[in-house]
Formats: C-alpha cells, sequence, structure tokens
C-alpha cells in the first residue's frame, strides 16, 4: 500500500446524526501518561493529517490509527512502535484508535482487503508504517525550516519537537501542525538506518496491557448503553438444521424475558439479563428439522476423507522427477491425520447491535471489520454507510475472529428487537457452532539413498479454507495456505513434489486456526522426518542437518537448539528429545521438547527449547511472549485438542470436554531469539507450530511408538508396551 | 429480591432472583464488566471474585446466598496492598496478552498471596490450576506472583 496525500482525511460519511457520531470508531482509546480526557474526534480531526495512520492536533496530541487488531499478539505496540520511530515521536504520549472500515485507507496488502491474520501485520506494513512516520517528520521538519528560514537538512526532530540544530531553536510539532498540513507529502523519504533506531528492537512496554489488569478494558462482550437487553441463542445443534417448531409458553412465564426471536435456523431469548436470557432458553421446547446432516458422524468425514486422499492431487511443487526416483527401489509410506480444533477464545462469541429501520449499531471485537460491515448492512437491509462498527479489544482471536458468522447472526436477531441488545454465546454454543480447523490427510511417500533422502512425495488431502474465505487467492487449484511450509520445504531434497487435494468435510464449516496450514505440513513432515532418521539410523538432527545446506538459517537454529537442549546427553528411561524445524511465516524455528511418559501412555512434558531467527524483533519482549503463548497454544491441542461427531453434532462442549493446558502442567519454555537484521518475520502463528511435531518425536524417542494422528493417542501408547 | 451486598467496599443494591449467579448480577445489573463470563460451569476462573477475601467463581455463585458479604472484584482489588502489588508485577512482567481471562488471574493471585505471602511452585499451581488462559501466559503468571511476593516481603 502506497500512502499518499490524496487521502489525508478518513471518509466521514460514516458519521452519523446525535449522540452517535461521537462513538464514531472511538470504542477504545488509549491515553497514556497523564490521564487525557476521552477523545471525541473521528481520526480526521487532528489538524496535521499526512496519511491514513497519523493525526496531530495544535495540542501536541498525536493519534495513532491502527490497521491492524490487537488480541492479544501486541501489534498495536508494534505498529505505533514502527511509526513512532519514524515520525520521532514520544511513544508514550501517543493515543491509538482503532482504524474504521475502510479498505481503500487500511488493507492489510497481504490479503488485499481489511484482515489481521497470518502472521502478516508486521510483514505487510513494517514498510508502509515507516514510510509513514518518514513522511509525516519530513513534512514538520520542512514546516520549522520555512518559518526559521534555514535548510531542512539542518534541522533534527526527537520526540515531538524539531530543532535546529545550530541556533537551539525548537518547535513543538503541535506549532507545526497549521504550516505542516499546507506542505504536500514528500514521495521518496529516506527511511531510518537501523543503527539509529531508538525504539525498534528494544523491549518497550505494551501500551494496551495498563487496562487489562484493572478491569477498565471494554471488550465487545462489555459492551454496555441504556436500555440494553441481553439475550442468547441456541442454533440447530445439527449443522445446516432448521427450526420446526418452538413452544415458548414457559420461557415466557419466566419474569424478566422479555422476546422469543425465531429465525428459520436459530432461536433466541431476549431478557433483562443474560442468566434470565439463559433460563428462557432453556425453557423452551424446541424441535429442529435436523436436516440432512442429522446422521454424519466422525467416521463419515474420515471415510471421505481417507477416500480423497487416494486421489492424485494438483502439484504444488515438483523438483526432479519424484515418481522416477520411488521407483527405483524401497520406499517407505506414511499417512498423518489432524483433527478438527474449535477455537475456544476466552472470550465467548459475542455481538451487541442496535438496528433501526435507518441505520445499524455494531459493538464487536473482529479481525475484519470491513466484512464486518458489509455483512452487517446485508444482513440489516441496509447501504453500508448506515452501518457503524465499533471496535473493540478483542478476548483472543485465533481466527475465529476472521469470520463474520456472529455478526450476521446478531443483526437478524436485532433486527427483530426493538432497541439495543448484546448477544452472548453460552461457551456450549460458543464450541458447537465453531467454524473448525479442518480435519487433513497427510500421506508421504520417499526413498532413502544410504542416509539420505532422494525421493520425497507429499500429499496433503483437506478443506480449502482460501477458497471460502478469499477465493481470489486460489490459483490453478492451489491453496498456498494449504501446501505452506510443505511446497516451501527447507529441506533440499533432489526429488521432491506436493500434491493437494481439496477435499470438504460433510457438515462442518472449516476455518483459519493460529498457525493456519503449515500446523498440519510442519507435523506430518517433521513426524516422518523421524521416522527416516530411525530408518537411515542416523540421529534425527545430524539427519536433518545434512539437508539443510541450503537454508542456512534454518541450519543455525537447529544447531542452536541442539547446544541449548543439550541434545544427546543420556536422560532417564521413559524420556525422550523430538525435534522439530519449521520454514514458516518468514520465521525460521527449531525446537526440541523433552517429555516422559509413563506406563499408562500420559505424556508430561518436561522442557522445550526452541531457537527462533524471525529477522529484525521489532519489540523483542512481545515476541518472547509469543513463543511462549503460542507453544502452549499448540501443545494443547497436540494432547487434547480434538472436535469429533455424532448424529450430526459436535460432542464437545465446554473446557470440561475440550481441555486446555494449566498452569499446573507448563514446561520451563527456553527461548533463544537470533539477534539479526534481516526483514522482520511473523510470530504469532509461527510459534504454534513447531511444539506438536517436536512432543510426537519426543514421545517416540522415549517409546519407539510411531504417533500419526493427532491428539496424542494414550491408548495407543499404553497398549504398545515393548518399550516399557 | 432486594439484595444489599458490599461490593469494592460500596453498599450497592438491586433486585435479582435468588438463584441468579452473581457473575451476571455484576456484569449485567450492576454494569461492573471488569469480571468476566468464560465458561458458566466454574471450569476456567474468568470469573472469580473475593467473597469475604476468598476467591470465588461468581458464575455458579447464586447471589441469594450472598446476603451482607463483603464482595471484591477487580475493579477494587487494586485499592488492597496485595492486589496493587499483584497489578504492578503483572505490567513489569507484561504478563497479559488478550487479557480476558487476567481479571480472574489477578483475583485468584491476589487471594494466593493474602493468604499464602510466600508461596512455591505447588502453591501456585493449587491456586491458579482453576484459571484457563488461552493465550498461554502462565510462564509469566508463575513469574509475576513470585515477584509481587518478593516485592510483598520486603
Amino acid at each position: 500500500m502506497t500512502i499518499t496525500a490524496e487521502v489525508p482525511e478518513i471518509s466521514r460519511r460514516r458519521i452519523l446524526g446525535g449522540a452517535l457520531a461521537t462513538g464514531l470508531v472511538l470504542a477504545f482509546h488509549l491515553p497514556l501518561g497523564a490521564a487525557r480526557p476521552p477523545q471525541t474526534k473521528d481520526p480526521a480531526a487532528g489538524k496535521f493529517a499526512p496519511n491514513a495512520y497519523i493525526r496531530i492536533d495544535e495540542s501536541d496530541q498525536i493519534t495513532l490509527i491502527m490497521p491492524q487488531v490487537e488480541m492479544g499478539q501486541g501489534i498495536y505496540t508494534g505498529v505505533a512502535t514502527i511509526l513512532a520511530e519514524e515520525l520521532d515521536a514520544d511513544l508514550t504520549q501517543v493515543v491509538l484508535q482503532h482504524a474504521p472500515p475502510e479498505e481503500k485507507l487500511y488493507a492489510n496488502p497481504s490479503f488485499g482487503i481489511q484482515a489481521t491474520g497470518g502472521s502478516t501485520s508486521v510483514r505487510a506494513f513494517w514498510t508502509p508504517l515507516r514510510k509513514a512516520g518518514a513522511a509525516a517528520r519530513a513534512m514538520l521538519i520542512k514546516a520549522a525550516a520555512d518559518q526559521w528560514q534555514v535548510a531542512p537538512a539542518s534541522c533534527s526532530a526527537a520526540l515531538g519537537t524539531v530543532l535546529h540544530i545550530e541556533s537551539g531553536r525548537r518547535l513543538r510539532y503541535g506549532e507545526l501542525v497549521d504550516p505542516a498540513s499546507k506542505l504536500s507529502a514528500p514521495s521518496d523519504i529516506p527511511l531510518k538506518d537501523p543503527k539509529n533506531f531508538v525504539l525498534i528492537g528494544k523491549p518497550l512496554k505494551r501500551l494496551d496491557t495498563p487496562d487489562k489488569v484493572n478491569g477498565k478494558v471494554i471488550y465487545g462482550i462489555d459492551a454496555m448503553m441504556p436500555g440494553l437487553k441481553f439475550a442468547t441463542l441456541a442454533q440447530c445443534p445439527v449443522f445446516g438444521g432448521k427450526v420446526a417448531d418452538v413452544e415458548d409458553h414457559a420461557a415466557m412465564q419466566i419474569p424478566g424475558v422479555r422476546q422469543i426471536v425465531v429465525l428459520d435456523d436459530l432461536v433466541a431469548v431476549i431478557a433483562d439479563d443474560t442468566w434470565t436470557a439463559k433460563r428462557g432458553l432453556e425453557a423452551l421446547k424446541i424441535t429442529w428439522n435436523e436436516g440432512k446432516n442429522a446422521n454424519v458422524s466422525s467416521k463419515d468425514i474420515w471415510d471421505h476423507l481417507r477416500a480423497a486422499s487416494e486421489i492424485e492431487g494438483v502439484v504444488a511443487k515438483s523438483v526432479g522427477d519424484v515418481a522416477d526416483a520411488l521407483h527405483l527401489g524401497e520406499t517407505y509410506e506414511a499417512s498423518y491425520e489432524m483433527p478438527f480444533l474449535a477455537h475456544a477464545t476466552m472470550e465467548p462469541l459475542n455481538c451487541t447491535v442496535h438496528v433501526t429501520p435507518s441505520f445499524c449499531n455494531v459493538w464487536v471485537g473482529t479481525q475484519i471489520i470491513a466484512r464486518a460491515q458489509s455483512v452487517a448492512a446485508r444482513a440489516a437491509g441496509l447501504p453500508e454507510d448506515k452501518v457503524t462498527i465499533h471496535q473493540h479489544l478483542l478476548g483472543g482471536g485465533f481466527g475465529r475472529r476472521l469470520e463474520v458468522d456472529m455478526i450476521a447472526t446478531a443483526v437478524r436477531i436485532g433486527s427483530k428487537v426493538d432497541g439495543p441488545v448484546k448477544i452472548t454465546w453460552m461457551r456450549e454454543e460458543d464450541i458447537q457452532h465453531d467454524i473448525y480447523r479442518p480435519v487433513y490427510r497427510d500421506t508421504i511417500s520417499a526413498r532413502l539413498s544410504g542416509d539420505k533422502v532422494i525421493a520425497f512425495k507429499y500429499r496433503v488431502a483437506g478443506s480449502s479454507v482460501i477458497a471460502r474465505w478469499l477465493p481470489p487467492a486460489v490459483q490453478q487449484g492451489i491453496d498456498n495456505d494449504a501446501v505452506d511450509s510443505a511446497a516451501d520445504t527447507p529441506y533440499d531434497i533432489p526429488n521432491f513434489q506436493v500434491e493437494y487435494v481439496r477435499v470438504e468435510p460433510p457438515a462442518v464449516p472449516t476455518g483459519f486456526w493460529r498457525g493456519v496450514g503449515p500446523n498440519n505440513n510442519v507435523f506430518a513432515i517433521e513426524s516422518f522426518m523421524d521416522e527416516l532418521a530411525r530408518k537411515a539410523n542416523k540421529d534425527p538432527i545430524a539427519f536433518r542437518r545434512d539437508m539443510l545446506g541450503k537454508t542456512p538459517r534454518i541450519q543455525h537454529v537447529l544447531d542452536l537448539v541442539a547446544e541449548k537442549s543439550n541434545w544427546g546427553q543420556p536422560l532417564p528411561r521413559r524420556v525422550g528429545r523430538g525435534v522439530s524445524v519449521q520454514p514458516t511465516f518468514n520465521t525460521s524455528i527449531a525446537t526440541v521438547v523433552e517429555a516422559e511418559v509413563d506406563s499408562g501412555g500420559d505424556v508430561y512434558i518436561r522442557q522445550v527449547t526452541l531457537a527462533v531467527d524471525c529477522g529484525l524483533a521489532i519489540n523483542p519482549d512481545t515476541v518472547v511472549a509469543q513463543i511462549e503463548g503460542g507453544m502452549i497454544f499448540g501443545l494443547t491441542a497436540a494432547l487434547y485438542g480434538e472436535i469429533t461427531l455424532e448424529k450430526g453434532r459436535v460432542q464437545q462442549s465446554n473446557f470440561h470436554d475440550y481441555r486446555v493446558l494449566r498452569i499446573d502442567q507448563i514446561p520451563k519454555i527456553d527461548i533463544h531469539l537470533v539477534k539479526s537484521g534481516e526483514a522482520p518475520g511473523g510470530i504469532g502463528e509461527a510459534s504454534v507450530i513447531g511444539g506438536p511435531p517436536a512432543l510426537r518425536n519426543a514421545i517416540y524417542a522415549a517409546t519407539g511408538v510411531a504417533l500419526r494422528r493427532l491428539p496424542i493417542d494414550r491408548g495407543l501408547i499404553a497398549e504398545k508396551k515393548s518399550w516399557l | 429480591m432486594a439484595t444489599t451486598l458490599t461490593i469494592n467496599g460500596q453498599e450497592r443494591s438491586f433486585d435479582a432472583p435468588p438463584e441468579m449467579p452473581l457473575l451476571w448480577v455484576l456484569r449485567d445489573i450492576l454494569g461492573l464488566t471488569g469480571t468476566k463470563f468464560g465458561c458458566g460451569m466454574a471450569q476456567c476462573g474468568a470469573c472469580t471474585v473475593h467473597v469475604d477475601g476468598k476467591p470465588v467463581r461468581s458464575c455458579v455463585l447464586p447471589v441469594g446466598n450472598l446476603q451482607s458479604r463483603t464482595i471484591t472484584t477487580i475493579e477494587g482489588i487494586g485499592a488492597t496492598p496485595v492486589g496493587a502489588g499483584v497489578q504492578k508485577a503483572w505490567l513489569d512482567l507484561e504478563v497479559v496478552q488478550c487479557g480476558y481471562c487476567q481479571s480472574g488471574q489477578i483475583m485468584s493471585a491476589a487471594a494466593l498471596l493474602a493468604s499464602t505471602p510466600d508461596p512455591d511452585d505447588s502453591d501456585i499451581d493449587a491456586a491458579m490450576a482453576g484459571n484457563i488462559c488461552r493465550c498461554g501466559t502462565y510462564v509469566r503468571i508463575r513469574a509475576a506472583i513470585k515477584q509481587a511476593a518478593a516485592t510483598q516481603k520486603s
């Protein structure tokens, strides 16, 4: 995205009349440093608006507009750091604002739409943000230099002030907004030499966290307003089913139940508070027309996927002649399978709406705000400019909030309700009506020559999330996410092929889940590499290392993790170390997990060691935090994560049967960041991926049991007792 | 039914059926939205508040059981020295990611430190295992509890 002077102001077309006008995109502010009164301006209200991201007013207030959403990954601090670095602003004095839905200004260059996902934020916005900050700084310096009648080159800037070096004269940015806004934005401003960075690369304090420790942050689920009613809903427990009949007499007798909204596929109860709405829902007798998915079970889904995975797929990558090379000798084959997963964000799905014939207001935390606006407009039957999205910080995203089903649902319900209504999904509804990480089946054939892999054929079969979510991104039948980290394998193998078979599971909607396609591919490939290493009678790290000569950054993190994890040092019985490497999201990671297995097949993770080269780390402390948390997110899935179906219904419902790791199960996580001046890589997704295969390989090392499915099957480990 | 509770040092009166869990009274009736809904079945700890100083899961605690008890929520915990110390340690060590579970984590941690000023790892495990964090901030939660304990001692 190029920053130009043609769009210095945000369109005001979304400003609504009356009191609502003040709420425009301002659900969230971060007044840092000294307390400030709440801001009630739209992003263009600052006098100096050189580009989409920066507003400065006469009071020296610098407002930075966040194109990417904050869901815990630290991107608000990251974006603000990059802008403030090139702008030479005082980071402790800035105010942050959510960007409004405006794809022309705020589209993610990686997708062409406003979306936060795929570990793209820093990678995609790194250069545009630097240019925006540098251009604004140059304009402020020019304005000051003109006033002093000196050359701009004789001036410098720091902490929101322009200084004429020779005379010591100073002007604050706030004093320069008038003349600066009369200048046109320069097009080609040199960016800072990284050695002069004062903010980037430092473990700066996060800007979003102070109000997260005192209950002040207002997530979407916390939106409150006069006249608000509260609702909860039941969708047909079978995907695609419809409401046949609702008996609501008992529910309507409950004091505080105000209204029952029956739509074709769901029933919602509107009440004075959420608990009464829930009681009302429980008192309804709903008969469902379950439809064609009424008998779908996990077995059907796996039969369907296994059959489809036998078919040849579209070739996504081909090197040498894999078919020929595989025919020349003994081959080794294995298949790996990955389950459906729910997201289970800590903030359950929710959306607050106020729908009238002339406008629609939506309060929600979304990873995809412009799509949220358009889906709300369609559901309300209004033009988009009558829909205001009040963006909130997200209580977890993990891909779930890249979907807009909850927004469409809420607007459909809200259209039947007089006044604002907050719809909260109970946890059971959230888990049983997720848009799930797809099931995958990966089939690998390989041939060894001595201890070298000379042929490797990898076929991934599974749903194409991209085909539904961003159709133009599927080119020639290839879903780049589905083959990510396989087609671009770091291993140098002379005959290598990756195929993709698109197969959509019956009944179950599929979506992105933190770590996305590489979760599947890295698990399968790294698991298989360990099996090949054993066949070649080689140490798993030495075996990999020999094939990583063309990817020195990965080879380096592998060497580093070997050293830091005490790889090769003796371990007690039933304890193993496992390794994985990954080329994901422009970040190279090597992971070693040390795990212990007991005779019942239970697995205890003793230690995790990572070496990570993510290029330049904007905020190294945030990078470490993402690696710690991502590791736990991935290991949670490896140990517990599985959504299953019976009679068309998801069988899991809450945290007792969709388990997540707790604090008493967390190993020591030892992280080694490689100092690098390379372009920044992604970390939020990348950090999830390496744990599961490294854990699987640790179990393999401890027991010899070659697990080929997730989650880890304790029964299978216990059954094969030969290792005991 | 009219109920009066002392919440964060203030008397608050409201009408609610006695079976209504405290969580929804706090959030929907009194507008104290810092206490979070996560699971509704005492599995995740996001709704943790203190009743007479003890940590409880407000999503399963009928408000009718609480007449004349003293409630502290995340909005009020910073007024206690232990609570303020926990909040400071949380920020010093950058525990928080999405933050949604952290109200409950902080309430559980503050209750732990009030009763066990120098907790060891097993004390932390026992007190905190009921609080889920999907962002996986557990490593830092443990470190922050230890730092808050150390600061409290000195």
